[in-house]
């Protein structure tokens, strides 16, 4: 059991580790593909050699991004067997469909016609270069669309039943997939990419102003990496709002992580500063905060639209307190979804004694125990309420982490950009301006992996919602294993990050020294 | 579409995947001769030629993982689970050949150009051998058993148990090393045809390619010959099985000798299989100058290789045999996805020869020019 545990912990931190790395270079490739693709379609477009060099520069770096983000996803879709086997089998009948449609439509397009952009300059002619260079952008949203569709799946289950004579859920409705959640979480998340692109764009073109180097190309950049920095952000924001409506009705034990809210209240207001409490529990009186600062009726506008709305928080939805469809209402405490969740597993087990004796009376009344009780299968394996409680603190900070830098960054964008249309000269020579926007990437990256430490610690300790823990998901794999195969894969990618900053550096830095508008274009 | 057509179908989807993937592996058979390639420049050509098809036999490799999970998520819980050390350190020898190629020659990559050469050696040589210690695996088994109903059980919840070396001792296992060895020779083959085919840098270049050809034939025909021997008088077990549970399991002489002579189809696949492989290398071996082997060898592997995967997964045959509980042998009857799910990717499915004509069409374009001298890529 002690092994269990550790197998657990070190799973989901060799799980973790690579998702973060894997979400250090997706992002920029999301956004920096699109880009790249505004650039060379201006190019065609007014036939100016500028616009040629200015695309390759930034594809050069693509490339270099590029390269890493597809060694560190295939970790992931593996790691689901490797690391996951039981949580495989249990709901692969739904969560494979996405990952092998994804790699038919999304990743084939990507390493194809990504092979006739990075190479096929001289070979093919621009214009099928040019539509390339969209369908790589494109096939790299379309691999976002379907490993999104299946995240999300795991957070709001839908479109299956179970099965009790294979001990697994089955899908019954392929179109259920693509959810609001589903909806909000792909636009999110893809159009964070176009965002961070944009900064990335920005701060290294800045870089260029402060080497007082490539004016003219470091201002070309920045305005069409502004831009579409900007659009992405502020839809980026609109389904941000959106998907806070979606957790507040499908997860709301993540939105009261969210907020550190153990009692709620209509009208509730929104924490936009404090410090959690640790001795704060769900079941003690402590205060849940050390400090705070908050906005009145805040989280009822943000979470349901609503100024008067009653949020629940982490004890009330553990007493039974919960919104559903908008109404408040009285509904299953944690107690009674442990109890039921166990009656769901022995009616499993008796159902499985009742096929192998051919007892037909008796399967039937296991399957209708079941189907009353299975949807709080997964309770079935806690011991206590506590244990359905996902890390408060981290999941706190990190959501205004990423709110905060948001803001900050529209702020950015909208400077940035006026400025480089109104007052040039600002970016050219103040040399504060540009070390901010330089300071900016680094921040813009903490923003980003914020997000979705929010989105995943906050749904702990489910690996898919209400129905199979963590616990229960696992593969049967010594603890000691799984360690040595964290450690290898965080040096591992360690070196490869720093390789990757180590040559993105000295790229730039060399084009630093030339003179990129009239470069040769061969 | 019945559940038994559904299945069939997904087998022959894994198998052709599989068939393409091991075509593919030509890139690790070049990587595994950048060590010792007499002239730099040749070396810079050759890592041109298969540096771009690179993302294509990775991004087979993810395809066939994800067919395999969506179509036999049984399979892909016990075996990726399992034999959890072969997988990773074919995955870690897979990462490492990702950053390498767009890494080698580019100032600041921190570890100089040499280590990432030897990053693509280690995935041409670990790469190509685990795969096939993992396909071998699906003729001689692993050491697993199933049982759906642990998934109740709260102190260890887990339906699919591997033995406690988790897939060391498949990697040590000599007749899995035996396909290893043969699809590691064969990637090699493969890999010189196909750069007398794209590169085009002279005679001594080729007359260099033709020794390579030469030594990988003779050590790839021992490998292949050898593996083939033991497998056709190898016992295999016959599993039938009624709504995906195994009703019978018996063991069965010279299982899968049965299984050639007694399916047509698979023969035929076979011995055409064989025939192009070794007229694509026996042409280029004694004709002065030919370069189109590669495509009589390429075709003949994918043959080869389909035949294979039906030999393991048809004729009532478990394509995961387990040597500790023939009973949780995986079939693709007990191993699949449901009905529903399997006709909803049927449905996608039909997409597939589109995606092979804009694959074959780009191949075309960027290949159109045989490389004749290093060139700067960006």
């Amino acid at each position: 059991m002690n092994d269990l545990i550790t197998v657990v912990d070190w799973s989901r931190w060799q799980f973790a580790l690579t998702a973060i790395y894997h979400w250090l270079f997706v992002p920029l490739t999301l956004g920096l593909s699109v880009i790249v693709a505004v650039m060379e379609s201006i190019y065609l477009k007014t036939s100016d050699s500028k616009w040629l060099s200015t695309t390759k520069f930034w594809m050069t770096l693509l490339a270099i991004n590029f390269a890493i983000g597809v060694a560190t996803g295939i970790i992931l879709e593996f790691e689901f067997g490797t690391n996951w086997s039981n949580y495989s089998w249990f709901v692969g009948d739904i969560f494979g469909a996405p990952l092998a449609i994804e790699g038919i439509l999304a990743f084939f397009m990507e390493a194809t016609f990504g092979a006739v952009m990075f190479f096929g300059w001289n070979k093919v002619s621009p214009r099928f270069h040019l539509l390339s260079t969209w369908l790589t952008a494109i096939g790299a949203s379309i691999s976002a669309l379907w490993i999104l569709v299946a995240n999300s799946w795991m957070q709001y289950p839908v479109g299956m039943e179970f099965d009790p004579a294979q001990m697994r859920n089955v899908m019954d409705d392929f179109w259920a997939l693509f959810s609001g959640v589903a909806i909000n979480k792909f636009f999110h998340a893809v159009l964070s990419g176009w965002a961070l692109s944009g900064v990335f764009v920005i701060g290294v073109a800045c870089f260029f102003l402060f080497r007082k180097s490539n004016r003219d190309f470091a201002l070309r950049s920045i305005k069409v990496g502004g831009w579409i920095g900007l659009a992405g952000l502020l839809l980026c924001m609109f389904t941000g709002d959106g998907s806070a409506v979606e957790v507040t009705r499908t997860q709301p034990m993540k939105l009261a992580a969210m907020e550190g809210l153990y009692e709620g209240s209509e009208g509730q207001s929104l924490v936009t500063l404090g410090l959690i409490n640790p001795d704060k529990k769900w079941d003690n009186n402590e205060d849940p905060y050390l400090f705070e600062i908050s906005l009145p009726k805040g989280l009822s506008i943000l979470a349901r639209h609503d100024m008067n709305a009653y949020v629940p928080g982490i004890s009330d939805i553990i007493n039974g307190v919960d919104v559903i469809d908008g109404d408040t209402i009285n509904t299953v405490s944690y107690e009674d979804r442990i109890r039921r969740g166990r009656i769901a597993q022995s009616a499993l087990r008796e159902y499985g004694m009742a096929l192998r004796e051919g007892n037909v009376e008796a399967t039937h009344a296991a399957q209708q125990t079941l189907a009353e009780n299975y949807q709080f299968f997964g309770y079935g394996y806690f011991n206590s309420p506590a244990e359905a409680i996902p890390p408060v603190a981290l999941t706190f900070y990190s959501f205004r982490v990423m709110v905060m830098l948001g803001s900050y960054f529209l702020l950015f964008y909208v400077v940035v950009l006026f400025l480089a249309y109104k007052a040039p000269k600002w970016l050219t020579d103040k040399k504060w301006l540009q070390i901010v926007a330089m300071i900016s990437v680094p921040l813009m990256y903490i923003c980003s992996e914020a997000g979705w430490i929010v989105a995943e610690v906050g749904r702990q300790p489910w690996t898919v919602q209400d129905l199979l823990p963590v616990g229960a998901a696992i593969s049967d794999i010594p603890s000691s294993s799984v360690m040595i195969t964290f450690w290898m894969f965080a040096i591992l990618f360690t070196v490869l990050l720093c390789a990757e900053v180590g040559i993105m550096i000295k790229w730039v830095l060399k084009a630093t020294h030339s003179d990129i508008d009239n470069q040769s274009n061969k | 579409m019945t559940l038994d057509l559904l299945q069939n179908y997904w087998w022959v989807i894994v198998s052709v995947l599989g068939g393409i993937l091991v075509f593919l592996l030509f890139v690790q058979g070049g990587q595994s001769m950048l060590l010792n390639v007499p002239d730099s420049s040749w070396t810079q050509m050759i890592v041109q030629a298969i540096g771009r098809k690179w993302e294509l036999t990775f991004t087979t490799l993810v395809t066939f993982g994800g067919a395999a999970f969506a179509a036999f998520p049984l399979f892909y819980s016990t075996s990726f689970g399992g034999a959890y050390w072969l997988w990773m350190l074919i995955l870690i020898s897979f990462v490492v050949q990702a950053v390498s190629y767009e890494y080698r020659c580019k100032p600041g990559n921190l570890l100089g150009s040499r280590i990432y050469d030897i990053f693509l050696f280690f995935n041409g040589l670990v790469g190509c051998v685990l795969l096939g210690v993992a396909v071998a695996m699906f003729f001689f088994g692993g050491e697993f058993t199933v049982s759906r109903g642990a998934m109740l059980d709260s102190n260890a919840p887990v339906v699919s148990v591997w033995a406690s070396t988790h897939g060391f001792e498949a990697i040590f296992c000599w007749k899995n090393l035996l396909l290893g060895g043969a699809v590691f020779f064969l990637a090699r083959v493969l890999a010189a045809l196909y750069l007398m085919n794209a590169v085009n840098a002279g005679e001594k270049f080729y007359q260099w390619m033709k020794k390579k050809l030469w030594w990988s034939t003779g050590l790839f025909l021992v490998f292949f010959l050898a593996f083939l021997a033991v497998l056709l008088t190898s016992d295999g077990y016959t599993v039938l099985s009624s709504n995906s549970v195994v009703t019978e399991v018996e063991l069965t002489p010279f299982k899968y000798w049965h299984n050639l002579i007694s399916s047509p189809s698979i023969l035929i696949l076979l011995l055409l299989g064989v025939a192009n492989v070794l007229l694509g290398i026996l042409r280029t071996l004694f004709t002065k100058v030919y370069t189109q082997g590669i495509w009589f060898a390429g075709i003949g592997t994918f043959f080869t290789v389909v035949a294979l995967f039906w030999m393991a997964g048809f004729c009532d045959t478990p394509f995961l045999p387990s040597v500790t509980d023939p009973a949780s042998s995986l079939t693709i009857r007990n191993a699949s996805s449901s009905q529903f799910t399997l006709q909803t990717m049927t449905y996608v499915s039909i997409l597939i020869p589109f995606v092979v004509a804009y694959i074959w069409y780009v191949w075309k374009q960027i290949d159109a020019k045989k490389i004749t001298k290093p060139e700067s890529e960006h």
